[in-house]
């Protein structure tokens, strides 16, 4: 059961954050709002009337729109033709001409009513993420719909992208649309959201305002308490480990992408990357394991020449990797747990050689990881398609941290994961750093990069911009990841440094009491208790 | 503690919309999703339904009845039910044996070789469908469309042919030298797409069946050469394979040899190289997900290359069977459909080698069943093509049999589809 006797209602003009881990049963309860699938008890009511919907073409009746994760646009359609796509602008009865100026023209009307420019005539395929989204949006608004269903709409945005669509939510209320936000990012919920839900296994476990406190709905999320912060002693960097010098990397395109880049990753430490996508991070992972050619500069593990090496032999060479997209990169969804965790390490011993391999070995290190790294799955021999991403996530550390490492090159460590594995992930990174290994860290969310690292590297435009301390208050690192930087900050950067390492402690611990404080005021109720009478399902 | 839940949507495939998802994987993943058994089983009834209607249609006299059906109903169906019932129990007995043959033999009034004929025939007609089917399964698995089956199984029949009747060597170590010919020169056939796969990105489709067109006229040209056509004839027909080399053959009477024993063990062989080897391990993880299989250190080139030659080798063995066991000489139709039907009888396997094994079996039993249904009932050979199609068409769309059968949908277990989650 994917819903439990859900009870949530939703008032004119909120935003609605409906919060829970992957998997809690948020996506399917908004699809029986949204007609796709049909509730086995219950009802929807809306306005004050009770309704059936069949289908998506209900709820659009009914003034409910959704804008899906994944997003359902045609990418070698323009803008105009996916927003009437559903909709058409006929002239000259039913098999008559589509109308495209008339399409055109809704579209650029609605986009300026809402204040949400797309040009009309751009393909979908050549826009960058947050502006398909954008169109989802627009397309949603169309159908004069009054309230939007935004699914896990940040998954795929950049910082900048979700500080506009936070905006734009803002508009959109401000003219009286409701709005439900789902999503598993405790940060979005309390800037945005009036109202917060959580759910958990099919159930609502409690409901908050946004003053709740982030450990607060970690907990509720999760069931139990979790740790935000990572926890870690200061580090004891050793040797030089991995040492890139002068590093020119092209992307897919042909284009620079790394262009000279200077980095070294010291034993014991976590390197943390800080950039706003696309600046290179993931060429110079890439390049690093291998996977990508290096146009110029050199690679260098401990005095040997990564360069020239194949992925095969940098990885036997004691590096670990986890790619950024493990659906893509990461795993074989349709081999079974076991095999995944040997995917790297199957023609060698114990796993086997270069004929053939030892089905038993595979299976008992299978049984050790799963116990080891708290892979939840029904067996060994599932398929690890079917696993939740944390898990799945697991299954990919658990294989990369099976053997002893000099390296480990974690890029978007915990991109889709839930909070509990974030947190179990985060401190099998620490723990790996903790044993003497050279640790790089690349992620697009910063509180993940200032959160791991003991230094942060930031990244602009295929270069090291600046290294800082973690400490660094945010709104430098801002500035350093749009690529403003100036010598004199440079030359006082060692100073600085050590003064914004107090003033961040000194920060903490006013926020600490402070969310301690709105912690006890806030009155946050348990397991559906109370139920609003007369509810939307 | 895990709680089981299915949503609609893929929430592992995070990170955009899927583009990368290309036909074949979503026909692979419509291939797998089904419920295979009974859905091949279903298939092969509906196959023989409709054939059933075809040979009513077909018969002028039993058509004929239908024009008085309504004053006369009995007239018509019970000539419908005879003709259909004969024409099949044809086929049964032209697969598997005639009861009578068998009573024939235990009295004493007939031999063992025309109880066993009919299964001879059966096991003859499917050994090289084993090794072409294979090699189209073994290739799938490892994400290549091997449409070049048929001219990797022509190379076969020609370096296996050449090789029989040109080497003078003694029996046992000419046979194993001609078949060892036939598959280097079907791997050969493999190799050459799969390199150009791997190094250039050449589409295997494209290249194969340009090669199978290719390989054709080689033989038709090779056949007519010196050296190789029969000097005793003019018409297109090499030499006749030396004894040494042909493949031997139970009884002396009966058609059926060694190649269906050899088809056995590389059905063995193939199923071990899949499941068990570290190869095996490779082409699997390319063919699942060649990117993951790349970020992991395999190198996709050399798979595809490597691939593609065994795929070739199986394809070419399966050529050389026809060659050295059942026609002995190269005529330029000599290796047949061979190539085309692996395809089928892959598709039909299900791309497993022992599945691959059985639809093999049943094209052959089909095949020489049909023979006797054509000499005793009159009904064209073509018939055992169309319902060969018709199967292959059920089994690619299990949505319409599950429709026809009025199936309980099962949920497709694609990845993602459902998850568990703590």
């Amino acid at each position: 059961m994917a819903n439990d006797h859900i009870d949530i209602t939703v008032e004119p003009g909120e935003v609605h954050a409906l919060l829970g881990e992957n998997g809690a049963g948020k996506s399917t309860l908004m699809n029986q709002l949204y007609g796709l699938l049909q509730p086995d008890e219950g009802q929807i009511v809306v306005n004050d009337e009770p309704k059936v919907f069949r289908s998506p073409r209900d709820a659009i009746a009914a003034g409910i729109g959704m804008v899906h994760q994944h997003f359902m646009l045609v990418p070698v359609f323009t803008v105009a033709e996916n927003i009437a796509l559903g909709h058409e602008e006929v002239r000259g009865g039913p098999l008559g001409w589509l109308d495209r100026r008339r399409s055109r023209k809704d579209v650029i009307e609605t986009s300026k009513r809402y204040g949400l420019p797309v040009d009309p005539d751009a393909l979908v395929e050549d826009l960058p993420v947050g502006a398909q989204q954008r169109v989802e949006i627009v397309k949603a608004l169309t159908r004069d719909v009054d309230l939007l269903i935004l699914d896990e709409p940040t998954a795929v945005l950049t910082p900048q992208e979700t500080e506009e669509l936070l905006a734009v939510m803002r508009s959109l209320t401000a003219m009286g649309k409701s709005i439900v936000f789902i999503t598993h990012k405790l940060k979005e919920v309390k800037a945005i959201a009036d109202r917060i839900t959580v759910v958990r296994r099919g159930q609502i476990v409690g409901t908050a305002t946004p003053d709740t406190s982030e450990d607060e709905l970690a907990a509720l999320m999760v069931g139990r308490a979790v740790s935000l912060e990572v926890d870690k002693a200061p580090a004891e960097p050793g040797r030089n480990v991995l040492k890139i010098a002068n590093l020119v990397v092209d992307d897919d395109r042909g284009v620079r992408a790394v262009d000279g880049l200077d980095l070294v990753v010291r034993a014991g430490e976590v390197l943390g990357i800080a950039g706003v996508q696309g600046n290179g991070q993931t060429e110079l992972v890439e390049a690093v394991m291998g996977l990508r050619e290096v146009r110029g500069g050199t690679v260098e593990l401990d005095n040997e020449n990564l360069g020239t090496m194949t992925t095969k032999r940098i990885l036997r060479s004691g590096v670990g990797y986890i790619p950024e997209d493990r659906s893509h990169d990461g795993v074989v969804k349709e081999f079974s747990v076991a095999e995944n965790l040997v995917l790297d390490m199957y023609d060698r011993a114990p796993f086997g050689n270069t004929f053939k391999l030892d089905a038993g070995s595979v299976a008992s290190n299978a049984a050790e990881r799963i116990e080891q790294f708290d892979i939840r799955c029904q067996s060994s021999e599932t398929p690890v398609g079917t696993l939740s991403g944390g898990n799945q996530q697991k299954v990919v550390v658990a294989r990369e941290m099976s053997r002893p490492l000099r390296l480990f090159i974690a890029s978007q460590p915990t991109r889709g994961v839930d909070v509990g594995s974030i947190e179990f992930i985060h401190n099998r990174i620490v723990h790996e750093r903790d044993q003497g290994t050279a640790v790089l860290v690349v992620s697009s969310e910063l509180d993940e990069v200032v959160g791991l690292a003991d230094r942060v590297a930031v990244m602009y435009r295929g270069r090291i911009l600046a290294i800082v301390s973690p400490d660094t208050p945010r709104e430098e690192l801002g500035l350093l990841m749009a690529g403003i930087t100036n010598s004199k900050q440079q030359a006082a950067n060692d100073a600085a440094v050590q003064q914004a390492a107090n003033d961040a402690a000194d920060q903490r611990a006013a926020n600490d009491a402070a969310d301690q404080r709105a912690a006890s005021d806030t009155a946050v109720q348990q397991a559906g208790s109370d139920a609003p009478e007369e509810g939307t399902k | 503690m895990t709680t089981e839940t299915t949503t609609p949507q893929a929430p592992a495939a995070k990170g955009g919309p899927d583009g990368e998802e290309s036909l074949l994987s979503r026909f692979t993943q419509n291939l797998w999703a089904a419920n295979s058994v009974m859905v091949t089983i279903l298939s092969i009834v509906l196959a023989v339904v409709i054939g059933a209607i075809l040979i009513v249609v077909s018969d002028a006299t039993v058509l004929a009845k239908f024009a008085y059906f309504t004053a006369r109903p009995s007239d018509a169906l019970t000539a419908s039910w005879d003709l259909i019932s004969v024409a099949y129990a044809d086929l049964v007995k032209g697969a598997l044996g005639d009861p009578e043959a068998f009573a024939a033999w235990f009295d004493g009034t007939g031999t063992w070789q025309q109880a066993f004929g009919p299964l001879s025939e059966t096991l003859t007609y499917a050994a090289p469908l084993v090794f072409t089917g294979l090699a189209v399964a073994l290739a799938f698995r490892g994400g290549l469309f091997n449409i070049g089956a048929q001219g990797q199984a022509v190379i076969g029949c020609i370096t296996g042919g050449i090789a029989g009747f040109t080497f003078g060597l003694p029996v046992g170590l000419a046979m194993l030298v001609a078949m060892l010919c036939g598959a280097l020169g079907g791997a050969l056939w493999g190799f050459i797409p799969g390199l150009l796969k791997a190094r250039t990105g050449a589409h295997e489709v494209i290249t194969t069946i340009m090669l199978n067109y290719t390989s054709a006229l080689l033989l038709s040209w090779l056949v007519l050469q010196k050296g190789i056509q029969d000097p005793d004839r003019t018409d297109a027909i090499s030499k006749t394979v030396h004894e040494a080399a042909q493949l031997p053959s139970f009884g002396g009477v009966l058609r059926v040899h060694l190649g269906i024993v050899l088809a056995v063990l590389a059905t063995a062989g193939v199923a071990w190289l899949l499941n068990r080897s570290a190869f095996g391990f490779e082409l699997r993880a390319v063919g699942s997900n060649q990117h993951a299989a790349k970020t992991a250190g395999i190198s996709v080139a050399k798979t595809y290359a490597l691939l593609m030659a065994i795929a070739g080798g199986l394809a070419g063995l399966g050529g050389a069977t026809q060659v050295l066991g059942t026609a002995y000489a190269l005529t330029p139709a000599v290796a047949g459909n061979i190539g085309f039907d692996g395809l089928l009888v892959a598709l039909l396997g299900r791309n497993r080698p022992w599945g691959t094994l059985l639809a093999a079996l049943l094209f052959g039993a089909l095949r020489a069943g049909g023979n006797r249904m054509q000499s005793y009932s009159g009904i064209s050979l073509e018939l055992v093509t169309v319902l060969q199609a018709l199967i292959v068409i059920f089994i690619a769309a299990p949505a319409l049999v599950k429709a026809i059968f009025r199936l309980r949908a099962t949920r497709l277990t694609r990845p993602g589809a459902s998850l568990v989650k703590g």
